[in-house]
């Protein structure tokens, strides 16, 4: 029998939290991006006031958010460029392909994109024939160990620099025991050759600006900018939500991403986009396209109770807040966007049924809400979906509600037995769920409640 | 003052100690003590769990228990919050909304009353150790409370406070999180305990009793030198 998407969250949960290396590397990476992030935040000299601005912002994009779009669209044409709307993923994968076919296209260089991961872009294309090179360090290394992103900004967090250097060892060919400078040095050389032979190039997008009809990317290596100005055609592929109402908004949001993805002021590159080149322009793409992807996001959209998740910018900060993400790490989710949010939007994407389990698995602390830069309500968020999940929940879990409500609603059945009986009974229910690294509570003779009325002599 | 208390189902069966010294500190404080021993449970675990029609169930019983002319004092943050932020959402609609909004706001979690509203700093107590304070979730993140227990606990002589990097971080506990997912609750509370004692705290102070018994069930089972306490436990002495 297949294992269900709980049962194998359960399991890889189980082993992730007891890995005292993986709990050590991951510590030691979020401890420097702590560091970082108290650092960068401190540069608002009113932080609580931007990030009411850019919930509110986004609050009016989200709810008008066919408008916007629209108003990208036809902004983009005029600029020269093309739009794709792709509803489900294999839209996408092929209008992107069609691309390819069409310019002949051997080769992709791509920068850093979260949607396209969430498309199975790469395994796709390279499958027909079109090799796909990531070019963002991290992702490269990703690529290279054959594993999907760990985290949403920072991919390849997990991996300490010595596991970095023997995997460039032994999948390049790279000298063994490079350091770090030498590893980026040889990723570098060998990137500046797929920059230049690429046919396409294919980004994501961290804002889309519906009043110039462009496109506003983020990034901190240089590879963003190669890979749309080498190569002759630039796909961006993004999400529907990511759009903003104006381009005078990026001084709100580019901030707001940098220091809560990174820590930084301002991230190294920010680039615009308005389309391919124009007449008389000598740099850039003959053509730009941009794919605006749906895949479930409308359906969010039309939830009010779900809809705030769509506000995310994908800056990672609540990833790095979350002592769940802590202990079990980005892949363990098993989903394309890990940690809070992830548990938020996973089981909206692919199935509450099959998903909810990541939105329980919370211990709800609200960390993430405390810290998000547009104030999306992670964790009552949460608390939604474990409500949609109710409503499918096992005769089991129903009627246990059922009787704790009952038993709980009555004093006399609080006050029922005494310590050692409810002792034997929660023993006998619990131990197995509270495990084996803890003790049982232990029940006192006589509850509170008992004591008080006896002490006051009360009936 | 006359203040109504509300004690949280688990620490009436498991704490009723600590419920008591909360009692204590209070009318040593002055005020008259009014406890209603037909009060149940607030309705936060089926609420947590998703299941919005039993926790209501609960919590009509719950909002019967207390007057509206008084506020309540609560041993816990956790509860506090859940009665604060969330009943309004959780009765919308219905004809005890308006009740809501009346006795909601007249919850206080125990140190936050004392700070805040009879204006205590100092309790003139004694108590010997270093401790780390663990802020609760839902005292730091549900009721904003994260200066009041430490006014206190400064006061305290011969107790010195050692604050420590993860302090707001999660214990691990999380209602039904802690048996449903096992193992996660466990590596998250294994971390504070053990940084706890890394600080050199003898004592792991709380305005919760959820976070310390899950805490203290991890340093008892595994024979650690540490012991948790509630900061009205260590208040009364």
């Amino acid at each position: 029998m297949t294992k269900t998407y709980k049962q194998v969250f359960i399991a890889q949960s189980r082993q992730k939290a007891v890995d005292a290396d993986h709990r050590r590397k991951i510590n030691h990476s979020l401890l420097q991006s702590d560091i970082a992030f108290n650092k960068g935040i401190d540069r608002f000299s009113d932080l609580q006031g931007a990030r009411k601005m850019a919930n509110a912002i986004k609050k009016h994009t989200i709810n008008h958010l066919d408008r916007h779009l629209l108003s990208f669209e036809k902004k983009f044409r005029e600029n020269g460029g093309e739009v794709i709307w792709a509803t489900t993923p294999e839209q996408a994968q092929n209008a992107i392909y069609s691309i390819c076919r069409k310019a002949e296209a051997k080769s992709v260089v791509k920068s850093k994109s979260m949607v396209t991961e969430e498309i199975h872009l790469n395994s796709f294309l390279s499958s027909r024939g079109v090799e796909v090179v990531e070019t963002d360090l991290g992702e490269y290394i990703q690529q290279l160990a054959g594993e999907p992103p760990y985290h949403l900004v920072a991919p390849s967090m997990h991996k300490s620099k010595e596991e970095v250097a023997a995997l460039f060892h032994k999948k390049t060919g790279a000298p063994a025991g490079l350091s770090p400078e030498q590893l980026t040095q040889f990723a570098r050389e060998v990137l500046r050759k797929k920059f230049v032979q690429a046919d396409i190039g294919i980004t994501g997008v961290n804002f889309l600006l519906a009043d110039i009809g462009g496109v506003a990317l983020t990034e901190n290596e240089g590879n963003g900018r190669l890979s749309t100005s080498f190569p002759k055609i630039h796909i961006a592929v993004t999400g529907i939500e990511k759009i903003l109402p104006s381009v005078k908004d990026l001084a709100l949001f580019w901030p707001l991403l940098a220091t809560h993805g990174s820590g930084q002021h301002i991230t190294v590159y920010n680039s615009i986009f308005t389309g391919a080149k124009k007449n008389g322009e000598k740099d850039g793409p003959e053509k730009m396209y941009v794919v605006l992807l749906d895949n479930g996001r409308s359906g969010l959209l039309a939830d009010p109770g779900a809809r705030e998740s769509l506000y995310c910018i994908r800056c990672g900060a609540c990833l790095n807040v979350c002592p769940v993400f802590r202990n079990i790490g980005g892949h363990t989710y098993n989903s394309t966007y890990g940690g809070p949010i992830g548990s938020v939007i996973t089981p909206h994407l692919k199935g509450m049924q099959s998903h909810a389990h990541l939105s329980h698995a919370s211990s709800l602390c609200g960390a993430c809400t405390e810290v998000c830069p547009v104030k999306i309500p992670i964790h009552a968020l949460l608390l939604y979906n474990r409500q949609l999940s109710a409503k499918m929940a096992s005769r089991a879990e129903k009627l246990a509600w059922k009787v704790w409500a009952k038993a709980c609603s009555s004093r006399s059945i609080m006050n029922m037995a005494n310590g050692k009986i409810k002792q034997k009974v929660v023993g006998t229910l619990f131990s197995g769920a509270w495990g084996e690294h803890r003790k049982l509570p232990v029940f006192a003779p006589q509850s509170f409640n008992q004591l008080w009325r006896k002490q006051r002599q009360v009936k | 003052m006359k203040v109504e208390i509300f004690i949280p189902c688990f620490v009436d069966q498991l704490f009723p100690q600590t419920a008591f010294n909360v009692v204590r500190i209070l009318e040593r404080a002055g005020c008259e003590v009014l406890y209603n021993v037909n009060q149940v449970c607030c309705g936060q675990p089926a609420f947590n769990a998703g299941f919005h029609k039993e926790s209501r169930a609960v919590a009509e019983k719950f909002l019967e228990a207390f007057s509206g002319e008084h506020l309540v004092v609560t041993v816990g943050g956790s509860c506090t919050g859940f009665v604060r932020n969330y009943y309004r959402q959780l009765f919308t609609g219905t004809a005890l909304s308006e009740d809501v909004s009346i006795k909601a706001p007249h919850f206080y979690e125990f140190t936050e009353f004392l700070v805040e509203k009879l204006k205590i700093l100092n309790t003139g107590s004694t108590f010997k150790g270093k401790a780390v304070y663990h802020d609760a979730c839902g005292a730091l993140r549900e009721c904003g409370i994260k200066s009041a227990p430490r006014k206190l606990l400064h006061n305290i002589e011969g107790l010195q406070l050692i604050e420590t990097e993860d302090c707001e971080r999660c214990c691990g506990f999380g209602g039904t999180f802690s048996a449903k997912y096992e193992a996660i609750s466990v590596a998250m509370g294994e971390q504070k305990v053990h940084n706890a004692i890394a600080a050199g705290a003898d004592y792991i102070i709380s305005t919760d009793l959820s976070c310390l018994m899950h805490l203290d069930g991890y340093i008892q089972k595994h024979k650690l030198p540490i012991v948790t306490r509630h900061i009205a436990d260590i208040i009364v002495s």
